[in-house]
């Protein structure tokens, strides 16, 4: 047995469905853990069986900073570790609130950017 | 008892630094071909003499070969191994290797950069461009870092004080060293009143961006003798990685120096209360408290509350980055060798009025990538043998 090796990758799979709206994460049917960023093989047990699932877009944030620039080079932004419910972990940016004023430990919930390069943010859950 | 093989294998019978601080004018090669040149000469040796090179750059895709090439050595065993700042430390542990199995006897371990004057920035392995990274404009290395600190902080309660107690100690060991880059009196509060860079991090938080190059001459134990210098010897060595990029950094507050630092202690039969001197790559202050934590000089989560009241400056009772640090001696943006040659001046008796009382031991953690390659030696004189 090996693994497949041509047509889309897990990569540009995972680009496509962002694309198309859908955020998702691999998990594997073998040890149940999931993987992110996509890959050929489970990052956990080795196993081969990993399933591209819908991501439930919850999430903790883990740690948080604030990158500083001038504001004529486009003001300070946020940069986070986000812990998705899935059990993956994202750098990200969280919106809602000052970008050095993100909690740690606050629920978040993901939202798609679209662009040249689609990624992943999360909005801060008003509790 | 048995000892590992590798325990006491090697010495260090050369050390030499150039172009440290600033060097306007000079190639990154000229840096390193004149601190290679210093530690062959030091060694009391020719650059001929030289039969394995264990070299790194920032700019050369091959650097073994083309630093083999200008200082005009045909070398029977080199290695280029790029693992970020820790290399030249891993290096020290491979070189000890190649000398022991026969491929070489000679052995120069070195680095430089001229990237301050070249660049300004930090010329760093971190511009590989990731996708699940680079949408969220993450200033890295420091952001990696900054988002270490932040969890620390909110997981263990160490605050950005205790956090400018490690740059305020750096700058009072580089303040005794006449080599180093920054001199000149530094508070808590000046730390803390600095423009902030990457919360929680100010200016002082991160660490110098300078020129400079450094090299060490590594020999069998049974030659040790041979040289003008008093030899250092290689008594210990871990390497641990788990993770590249910051996100797949299972736990943030706990380095991978959790497992390089207990497997270089168990192949020098020493423990951390055994060890006199400590040079910890301080690219950032959470990484001297991080070292502290995870090569068990303190519980995980104590070590802003063990920095604090000087005890790692000069006069404490730990001596920490004796050079001044990355923070406020030199880092040309790989900094592991120059903690090396820091250990052995140590050792040497050649610190100036930065020397540590007659030390027997020294430990050197090296660090690279965001938090990601971790590779600890220990070195000893003669009497730990």
């Amino acid at each position: 047995m090996t693994l497949e090796d041509r047509g889309p990758g897990p990569d540009a799979v995972y680009r496509e469905e962002l694309l198309a709206g859908r955020f998702t994460v691999q998990t594997c049917e073998d040890c149940g853990l999931s993987s992110f960023p996509p890959r050929v093989f489970c990052k956990h047990c080795g196993s081969a069986a990993l399933k591209r699932v819908a991501a439930s877009g919850d999430g903790v944030v883990y740690s948080t900073s604030a990158v500083r620039n001038r504001p004529d080079k486009g003001g300070d932004h946020n940069v986070s570790l986000v812990d998705l419910a899935e059990g993956v972990r994202l750098l990200t940016r969280v919106d809602g609130a000052g970008p050095t004023e993100v909690p740690i430990g606050a629920r978040v919930k993901a939202r798609i950017v679209t662009g040249d390069v689609p990624h992943v943010v999360f909005d801060l859950v008003k509790e | 008892m048995t000892h590992h093989e590798l325990r006491g294998a090697s010495a260090v019978v050369g050390v030499g630094l150039a172009g440290c601080g600033e060097a306007p004018g000079r190639t990154a090669m000229e840096l390193i071909g004149a601190a290679a040149w210093n530690a062959v000469t030091d060694a009391g040796l020719r650059m001929t003499d030289i039969d394995g090179v264990f070299g790194v750059s920032a700019v050369h895709g091959m650097p073994s070969v083309t630093i083999s090439e200008y200082l005009g050595i045909k070398p029977r065993y080199s290695d280029g191994s790029m693992i970020g700042g820790s290399s030249n430390v891993a290096h020290i542990l491979q070189a000890t290797m190649a000398i022991r199995a026969g491929l070489c006897s000679t052995a120069l371990v070195v680095y430089g950069s001229n990237q301050k004057s070249a660049s300004g920035k930090l010329v760093s392995s971190a511009a590989e461009f990731n996708p699940y990274e680079q949408p969220y404009k993450p200033r890295f290395p420091i952001t990696a870092y900054a988002l270490a600190a932040a969890r620390h902080m909110h997981q263990f309660g160490t605050t950005r004080r205790q956090l400018a107690e490690v740059a305020v100690a750096a700058r009072g060991w580089a303040n005794l060293n006449p080599e180093a880059y920054s001199h000149g009196p530094l508070s808590v509060d000046d730390v803390l009143n600095a423009r902030m860079v990457c919360d929680p991090f100010g200016l002082f938080d991160c660490c110098l961006v300078t020129d400079g190059a450094g090299a060490l001459v590594v020999v069998a134990r049974d030659r040790a003798k041979d040289f003008p210098k008093k030899p250092v010897y290689f008594l210990g060595g871990g390497m641990a990685h788990w993770h590249r990029s910051i996100m797949q950094m299972p736990d943030i507050t706990v380095t991978a120096a959790s497992e390089s630092g207990p497997r270089a202690f168990e192949m020098a039969g020493m423990e951390p209360a055994d060890i006199d001197v400590l040079e910890l790559y301080d690219a950032f202050t959470i990484n001297t408290i991080l070292f502290l934590e995870d090569l068990g000089f303190c519980p995980k989560g104590e070590g802003g509350r063990f920095v604090e009241g000087g005890r790692i400056a000069p006069g404490g009772s730990l001596p920490v980055n004796t050079n001044g640090g990355g923070l406020s001696c030199v880092h040309p943006g790989m900094y592991g060798t120059f903690i090396l040659v820091e250990a052995v001046r140590q050792l040497r008796g050649e610190a100036g009025d930065r020397q540590v009382k007659d030390p027997e031991t020294a430990i050197v953690h090296g660090n690279g990538g965001v938090l990601s390659s971790q590779v600890t030696s220990i070195f000893g004189t003669e009497a730990t043998l």
